[in-house]
């Protein structure tokens, strides 16, 4: 490695050459160790990507990927009443996109109606009081809300739908909306922020009132922030553990009824592991093939999510 | 280039000012304004920064109701209605006194949505394409998007899109135009074709523009306003003119001295 | 008057708007007001239903089969040794990635690289992480369900937060420090060392006690890791099994016998004082060093 500072040469000329190699050594030594400090996080993806594929394999010499994706039932632990165990991992993925789903219903509208407030109605004053009063909610421990959700709001959600079974999706669902707020607000009332000063009074200079400034003019300017903000907040719900596996169930259902029980990709990981299950079984085996799904849905959102953020920022 | 005569009968003014200052929390930005916009003519604001040339013109269309702290005191009127008066709305000021900006600040929508935005939201009752349309030829803007109307106005050249945001003021019909320095950030070909809109705009607007160039002012408007800063550091105008006397044989010395280029 | 044709042509409807306008800010205050009441709610929740647990042996005991005996000592002690090895792992690495690619990486394909793995790898879910450590650490290593597992799984998951807020507190240094550093003859890891970081420490300190504040609260890697949920012991060295405060919370709200309920919203209570001194000593530092600056 060269020397790239020429800054550094003339003193070094006048010291000794003896000391002068000890400090190149030095700066090579550290160089190296700050590189390496920085391919620990590859090292990580290398080794989450590796990890999953290596063990998944496994997996998939004994149940075809087909199987895998396409499959309407999941009981790789216990056996049907004919002595059969079923690998489709539907019913889990429809289980995550229902709490999802009702998460996001909770959160989208919550969270842009608070970020338009803060950026477009809150004065500063009301505003450095109110924002960090939100973000706390992102502070939270998730098995925190798990709790909240199973002894608060699941039995003020029976006492209205009596109907409704203990662990449920719905329940889990609106925590988890809860949960995900404060991460579409900051993001949207960022990008709305982001929006020049001079469009809003422009619009005003027309006769607009502050709400169609507001809705007609920052929002749809703001638009792929937000947007991505959801694609974000999702992906984070998706790949919510703890809150799920307390309060949605453990009962693998293709269903889209919020009012029953279901299990989700990362209960189901959970419930794997708490059993101890032995290493190279194909139930330990289905961990990492759930995983591995998990693991690329939420990449795929993250993606595309931080794409649409990067692409807004350049056009302001 | 035309310039209009000195109307004689004069006397039907569109916005007078009386005593008018204003405030941002504690600080006068403005002071003692006294000032008469005389209808279908444009009327230069000229003088050197700080003088709160461009704080005045937005109290024309109450814009600084929106910064917070401010406030305005004095009468303004517009056909000799008290602009200020409680129960007068800022909205419908604004929507009857258009107003172009110092940067062109086009929405980020299309050629034809930007047009569109001030019809829709003050309830235009007739055709909307042929309210677009009407308003782009009245800013000599047609013939450039005509075929590509619902592109994106950011694609428009800077000149392109501050006639867009003349445009888009025109299609709400106001009666007057407040123009904050509209071509500081255009070239030269493109600020000459501003300054001849402005004086085809005249024949049916009132135009009120705030400049730094005064070449600018004396090339296009009809009477011009001289403002300068007192040792509080409060605006205030110096004094007001035809354009032609102004620039030729200035009353005041403080601004024959601005004009000669000897301070500001 | 001059309007007459104006005025046909234009029907602006304002009292009309003007209602919109109400509502729409009614559903705005609505939407605040539904984050607020149910952060109130929650913390409400677990106060009332957990207070009456708090006592002096609820922090000295261990857990038991009975609610008044049992007590968060193992969990507390599992999570003081997660957070010392979570903290040794990942703010050295973290902060030396920060400083390779705020003062050493080129701009070239490799930064980038690296650049994009950090923002992706914050998004990964923990649980994931946990599924790293059982194949790495556990399988492929062999280092047991230990704590070192715990925290070195751990201090991978937090480490895009050390790198993010290092970076940010790295290139908040003036440049002009730097300039006069070089100029004085340093080489860039004297300068690095001697000028860079100590600038940069108390954003850096924020930036880390945020993250420890995200690895006291993961319970998902942790029990893909720890898997036991019924520790009577306190661990005495990085090869002893453990469990945490969440995952014994978690193992409390799972329990549906009498009184247990209780004991999570107890627990809970003792992890939120410990994340609000974490968050008030982050407070302290800020203010502490901002005042510094000033003087």
């Amino acid at each position: 490695m060269e020397p790239t500072n020429n800054m550094e040469r003339g003193p070094a000329l006048q010291a000794s050459l003896g000391r002068r190699r000890k400090g190149e050594i030095t700066e090579r030594v550290a160089h190296g160790l700050f590189l390496a400090a920085a391919l620990v996080s590859v090292a990580t993806t290398v080794g989450i990507v590796l990890t999953l594929f290596v063990q998944s394999v496994g997996f998939f010499s004994e149940v075809s990927p087909w199987e895998f994706l396409t499959g309407t039932e999941w009981s790789p632990i216990l056996k049907d009443e004919n002595g059969a165990r079923h690998y489709g991992v539907l019913p889990l993925v429809a289980g995550t996109m229902l709490v999802a789903v009702i998460a996001a219903a909770l959160a989208i509208p919550t969270g842009v109606g608070i970020a338009i407030f803060l950026s477009e109605y809150a004065p500063d004053r009301v505003r450095k009081v109110l924002k960090p009063a939100i973000e706390v909610l992102a502070g939270i421990p998730t098995v925190v809300y798990g709790y909240f959700a199973l002894t608060f709001v699941t039995p003020i959600l029976r006492s209205i739908f009596p109907e409704l079974i203990f662990f449920n999706a719905l329940s889990a669902g609106l925590v988890m909306g809860l949960m995900i707020v404060p991460m579409i607000s900051s993001l949207s009332e960022d990008a709305m922020v982001a929006v020049p000063r001079s469009l809003r009074q422009a619009a005003y200079a027309l006769g607009a009132t502050r709400f169609e400034v507001a809705l007609r003019v920052v929002f749809p300017a703001a638009l792929s922030g937000i947007v991505a903000s959801f694609i974000l907040a999702i992906s984070r719900a998706i790949g919510e553990t703890m809150l799920v596996t307390i309060a949605a169930g453990a009962t693998p259902r293709m269903t889209l009824n919020p009012f029953e029980s279901i299990q989700t990709m990362t209960a189901f990981i959970v419930q794997v592991s708490l059993g101890e299950a032995p290493r190279g079984s194909l139930e330990y085996n289905t961990l990492f093939a759930v995983g591995l799904l998990l693991f690329f849905m939420t990449l795929v959102m993250n993606v595309i999510g931080s794409i649409t953020v990067r692409r807004f920022r350049e056009s302001y | 280039m035309t310039t209009k005569p000195e109307t004689s009968t004069a006397t039907d003014y569109v916005l007078q000012a009386r005593n008018v200052a204003v405030y941002y929390g504690g600080f006068r930005a403005v002071k003692d304004i006294d000032l008469d916009i005389p209808r279908h003519q444009i009327t230069a604001l000229i003088g050197p920064s700080g003088s709160g040339k461009s704080t005045l013109l937005r109290c024309f269309n109450r814009m600084n109701d929106l910064v917070t702290g401010s406030s305005v005191v004095g009468k303004i009127t517009f056909n000799g209605a008290d602009i200020y008066d409680h129960a007068v709305d800022p909205t419908e000021v604004r929507s009857r006194i258009g107003m172009v900006f110092q940067k062109p600040n086009p929405f980020p929508k299309s050629i034809f949505a930007n047009v569109a935005f001030g019809l829709k939201i003050n309830g235009f009752q007739g055709d909307l394409q042929e309210g677009v349309e009407r308003s782009l030829k009245a800013a000599a803007l047609w013939d450039d998007v005509k075929d590509r109307l619902h592109d994106s106005a950011q694609k428009l050249s800077g000149g392109q899109q501050q006639r867009l945001c003349i445009a888009r003021a025109l299609a709400v019909e106001p009666e007057v135009i407040l123009m904050d320095e509209p071509a500081s950030a255009l070239d030269p070909i493109s600020t000459l074709k501003i300054e001849e809109l402005m004086r085809d705009l005249s024949a049916n607007y009132t135009i009120v523009i705030v400049t730094h160039n005064m070449q600018q002012a004396a090339r296009v408007s009809d009477r011009t306003a001289f403002m300068t800063m007192d040792e509080d550091r409060a605006g205030y105008l110096v004094e007001i003119g035809p354009t032609q006397e102004m620039f030729t044989n200035p009353r005041n010395e403080r601004t024959e001295a601005y004009i000669t280029g000897r301070f500001g | 008057m001059a309007f007459a044709d104006r005025d046909r042509r234009f029907r602006p409807k304002l009292p009309r708007r003007k209602r919109w306008g109400t509502a729409v800010y009614a559903m705005l205050v609505l939407s605040i007001l539904v984050g607020i009441v149910g952060l109130v709610t929650l913390i409400a929740q677990v106060v009332v239903e957990g207070a009456g647990w708090l006592s002096f042996g609820f922090i000295t005991n261990f857990p038991s089969r009975f609610p008044e005996r049992a007590g968060v000592w193992a969990a507390l002690w599992g999570t003081v040794w997660i957070m010392g090895i979570t903290f040794l792992f990942a703010v050295p690495v973290g902060v030396g990635a920060a400083v390779y690619l705020e003062e050493y990486a080129p701009k070239n394909r490799l930064t980038r690289l690296i650049e994009l793995n950090i923002a992706n790898l914050a998004g990964v879910p923990s649980i994931v992480y946990g599924l790293l450590g059982l194949a790495v650490f556990i399988s492929l290593l062999g280092l047991g369900r230990t704590l070192l597992t715990g925290g070195m799984t751990m201090g991978l998951l937090v480490m895009p937060i050390v790198i993010i807020s290092s970076r940010e507190a790295i290139r908040a240094v003036p440049s002009t420090y730097r300039e006069a550093a070089y100029g004085l003859g340093a080489t860039r890891f004297q300068v690095v060392i001697g000028v860079v970081l100590p600038q940069a420490v108390p954003g850096i300190m924020t930036g880390t006690i945020l993250a420890m504040s995200r690895a006291i609260g993961e319970a998902a890697p942790m029990i893909a890791i720890a898997a036991l949920t019924f520790v009577t012991f306190a661990p005495t060295g990085p090869m002893d099994r453990f469990t945490v405060l969440p995952i014994q919370i978690y193992s409390w709200v799972q329990d549906p016998r009498e009184g247990f309920s209780g004991l999570a919203a107890a627990g809970i209570i003792v992890l939120l004082v410990v994340l609000l001194s974490m968050n008030a000593i982050a407070i302290l530092i800020r203010n502490k060093t901002q005042t510094r600056s000033e003087e």
